[in-house]
């Protein structure tokens, strides 16, 4: 690590010695993790269940869900580069990550929706089959945070903006970035179980 | 790692046993051309793991190569950008207690449902 940078967390007395937020924050991952892992679980039980089409190799597109993967990745890093701008006070450059997060994340939202779209006029709905059930539900709860982080994110630049936020508005962006990266890894473990996976053939 | 060092000193001067004492009023994060360096490796990960997908590797194998780069960008996330390796522990120990679990209750539905099943 070549250097760092530093700021000052608000400073709360508490009996963990740790502020209540950030702790709770990451109760709230933990609990999150445990609600994914059985959306997982039960997509990976059903897998190779469903006994009418479409199945997964005739519809996914890994290619385009490749390039939706890149934005969201990208949306993390521009995450971290806002917290870095707000760590050294330059809350323009930090507004403006953030908007750039933002609308990463729409875009990848944006990239559902088409998807969805497209599957469901190839003939696979909620109700069409297993296959059908357990991917909606997964990737459909998994839109849903992604939405839900953008409107943080929105939140976050037009409180900024307002001077709605403390005098240190590292503190808060470090919060949202929390859920944004998790909703981050989330999508890294649903792109190689459900993505990735199924692409793979046995040899010869 | 400079100010690190110096974030530890400081510790030790307060009189401090655990530097993590004071990482309640002050925290240390990586730069932005560490986070940057952190995004492009991921990238490379991510393009490896499309590569990988569609190659001709045996089935176990490939699945195998692509859960460790899973793996392994998880870590990277975790670690870098949601800052877990330069926070205080016990950050960590609530993060993986839920995803132990998570991993536990895959192992045992499984299980339960495949290999037990009939």
């Amino acid at each position: 690590m070549a250097d760092t940078t530093a700021h000052a967390a608000p400073v709360e007395h508490t009996s963990t010695g740790l502020p209540s937020t950030k702790l709770a924050m990451w109760l709230f991952l933990a609990s999150e993790c445990l609600l994914f892992g059985a959306l997982i679980t039960t997509y990976v039980l059903y897998r190779g269940a469903s006994t009418t089409g479409p199945y997964p190799s005739e519809i996914f597109d890994i290619r385009y869900t490749s390039v939706s993967s890149f934005v969201l990745l990208a949306s993390s890093l521009t995450m971290v580069l806002s917290l870095t701008a707000a760590e050294k006070r330059d809350f323009a450059r930090m507004r403006l990550w953030l908007v750039a997060t933002a609308l990463l994340g729409m875009t990848f939202v944006g990239g559902q929706v088409y998807e969805f779209t497209s599957f469901y006029h190839e003939g696979l709905s909620l109700t069409t089959n297993l296959f059908g059930t357990t991917f909606y539900v997964l990737t459909g709860f998994h839109g849903v945070h992604v939405t839900v982080g953008i409107l943080m994110l929105l939140s976050l630049v037009g409180m900024s903006w307002a001077g709605r936020l403390p005098d240190d508005q590292a503190f808060p962006v470090e919060m949202v970035g929390l859920y944004w990266h998790f909703v981050d890894i989330v999508w890294i473990v649903i792109f190689t179980v459900v993505y990735l996976i199924p692409q793979a053939k046995p040899a010869g | 790692m400079r100010q690190l060092d110096e974030f530890h000193e400081e510790a030790g001067a307060r009189g401090m046993s655990d530097p993590s004492e004071v990482g309640h009023a002050r925290h240390i994060h990586p730069s932005a051309k560490e986070y940057v360096r952190i995004g492009v490796i991921l990238v490379i990960l991510t393009a490896l793991e499309v590569w990988v997908s569609y190659s001709s590797l045996p089935h176990g194998l490939l699945i195998g190569i692509l859960f460790f780069l899973a793996f392994v960008k998880f870590g990277l996330v975790v670690l870098w950008f949601m800052h877990l390796r330069f926070d205080d522990a016990r950050y960590s120990r609530f993060f993986i207690m839920g995803f132990a679990g998570a991993c536990i209750l895959f192992l045992v539905v499984l299980l339960l449902f495949k290999a037990f099943a009939g």
